[in-house]
């Protein structure tokens, strides 16, 4: 095992993580702020990476696809918000569970209805594809590292936006007490369509850049959408730190113990039995981090203490 | 014209009748003490005047019928509440409390500063590490910096030392000699109420039994209603 593949691998999950974060960053947000549990954010995913290949398969443009899927999900968001989302705030949470589910077989029919079931294939763009050598003579594919880039840059964003500006202060204010911040002179409605759409535009990002390095295809929001539960489980729900560290926590974890518990347990087992309980033991790992973590801090590691 | 006006507001918390006709009225830079023994509507009334709480009768402010405003745009027109509880934004700091809801006027954060030096000493702190007394003067401070035209103030000093008790009734005091705000009290303390409010509404069983000047209000009355 080489020192070149294990940095590789981190950087996979690295990169796996940040991306992972832009969806569990909208998730967090949407359920400390409004107490909303969302399972239709994996549509908003979705919507984002069709609207790339829509709009970067019509006008040859990357980023112009970029925009689209951060303006459809957020518009999307905005939308679901104001139509359905918005009777659900005072609900029971199996309420929302079960309306927001309704949202995902919705989104996904109209998707098919739309696009039809075969998936679509968006490019890497040409400034970012091939490889790129790093440091030590490393040969890693420069659009992932261009993914980790962006992700960073939105978490920083979003710190910012969330820690620096009015708005933010005016969202942890409404995570304390939406009431008081309402009859305070905020327009609590408008701000949580904001919330909403910011969270959408966020995972429909997340959707539009996996999506060149996956297909785009209808059901691709839901396997990421478990990830990012299990990352704000882990980071404390509400809590955007939280989700940052989390991400990279499940990233990390779910990469790096897919390629090297195989490879550890071949070290006392045969080679084909470890390689089937090491993906399998692989498979689990995340669930297990996020048993551990509970044990320890019940409330995830940024979570608010009970 | 009044600038508050309430006129035989009802309310229902559920099916259970809370107010049965509160009448009410504050005129521009005036104090009107609201009294009346706990659970006869006085915190009603209050959330009703924000629309917190559905309400039926007359409510208006500066001659805005305040009935179907959602309570964001009654904040906006002007009423500035300091409510039952203080209810500070506990994870924020005390700036950010501050900053929260503030909409430009005479009042910014260096004078509530002023007004409350505690504060400005302690801007960067989070409001769950305050004092009770602290968390008061944030939650007055919050309100102000809405720039209200109505202060209303539902027990302000509850449970308060002596020594703060008395630096939040002398903010009071200023407010009211210094900016001209019309301010609503709600307070235990008679003696407190007497020595600053200009007339007194008292409630009992949810519904308004005594209205007058503050000289007026005797000794007899305050026994009967508020039981002191």
């Amino acid at each position: 095992m080489s020192a070149i593949l294990i940095i590789e691998q981190i950087l996979n999950g690295l990169q796996f993580g940040v991306m992972l974060f832009l969806m569990a960053a909208g998730l967090t947000l949407i359920f400390g702020v409004m107490g909303l549990i969302n399972l239709a954010h994996g549509s908003l995913y979705m919507v984002g990476a069709f609207a790339a290949a829509a709009v970067a398969g019509w006008t040859g443009s990357f980023l112009l696809g970029l925009a689209a899927a951060l303006a459809a999900a957020a518009l999307a968001g905005a939308i679901i918000e104001m139509v359905v989302i918005r009777r659900l705030y005072s609900a029971a949470h199996l309420d929302q569970v079960l309306a927001t589910f309704a949202l995902i077989l919705i989104f996904s029919e109209g998707t098919r209805w739309v696009f039809g079931s075969f998936p679509l294939f968006l490019d890497i763009p040409e400034a970012l594809s091939g490889p790129v050598t790093l440091p030590g003579g490393i040969q890693y594919p420069l659009y992932r590292l261009a993914l980790i880039a962006i992700g960073l840059a939105v978490a920083v964003g979003l710190w910012a936006l969330i820690e620096r500006t009015r708005i933010g202060i005016q969202i942890r204010a409404g995570e304390n007490d939406r009431e008081m911040i309402g009859a305070l002179g905020v327009d609590i409605s408008k701000l949580y369509t904001l919330v909403f759409a910011l969270g959408a535009g966020l995972a429909g990002l997340s959707g539009a850049l996996v999506g060149a390095i996956q297909s785009v295809q209808v059901g691709m929001g839901e396997p990421v959408l478990i990830l990012a539960f299990v990352v704000i489980v882990i980071g404390g729900i509400g809590s955007i730190r939280g989700a940052f560290v989390g991400a990279l926590l499940v990233g990390l974890t779910d990469t790096l113990g897919g390629v090297f518990l195989p490879e550890l347990f071949a070290v006392f087992m045969e080679t084909s039995a470890a390689q089937k309980s090491g993906s399998a033991l692989a498979s689990m790992s995340i669930y297990i981090l996020m048993g551990l973590v509970l044990i320890w801090r019940p409330t995830g590691l940024f979570g608010a203490r009970i | 014209m009044s600038f508050l006006k309430v006129e035989n507001l009802t309310a229902f918390y559920g099916s259970s009748q809370a107010l049965f006709g509160v009448d009410l009225s504050v005129d521009e830079g005036e104090v009107v003490a609201l009294m009346g023994r706990n659970g006869m509507g006085k915190s009603t009334t209050v959330k009703a005047i924000c629309r917190l709480i559905r309400s039926k009768g007359v409510l208006t402010l500066g001659g805005d019928n305040l009935h179907g405003l959602p309570s964001f745009k009654v904040a906006r027109i002007g009423v500035g509440l300091v409510p039952e509880g203080r209810r500070c934004f506990a994870d924020l700091t005390v700036r950010e409390n501050l900053l929260a809801a503030a909409k430009s006027g005479p009042w910014t954060l260096s004078r509530v500063g002023e007004l409350f030096p505690r504060l400005g000493e302690r801007s960067e702190q989070r409001a769950r590490s305050l004092s009770g007394g602290e968390q008061q003067m944030l939650a007055i401070g919050r309100a102000l910096m809405t720039n209200p035209r109505l202060l209303i103030l539902d027990e302000a000093t509850e449970g308060l030392a002596p020594l703060m008790r008395q630096e939040i009734w002398d903010a009071i005091r200023h407010l009211k000699q210094e900016t001209g705000v019309a301010i609503l009290l709600i307070d235990k303390s008679v003696r407190e109420l007497s020595a600053i409010s200009d007339r007194a509404v008292i409630l009992e069983r949810g519904k308004t039994v005594w209205t007058g000047a503050i000289e007026d209000l005797t000794a007899d009355v305050t026994a009967k209603y508020v039981g002191v």
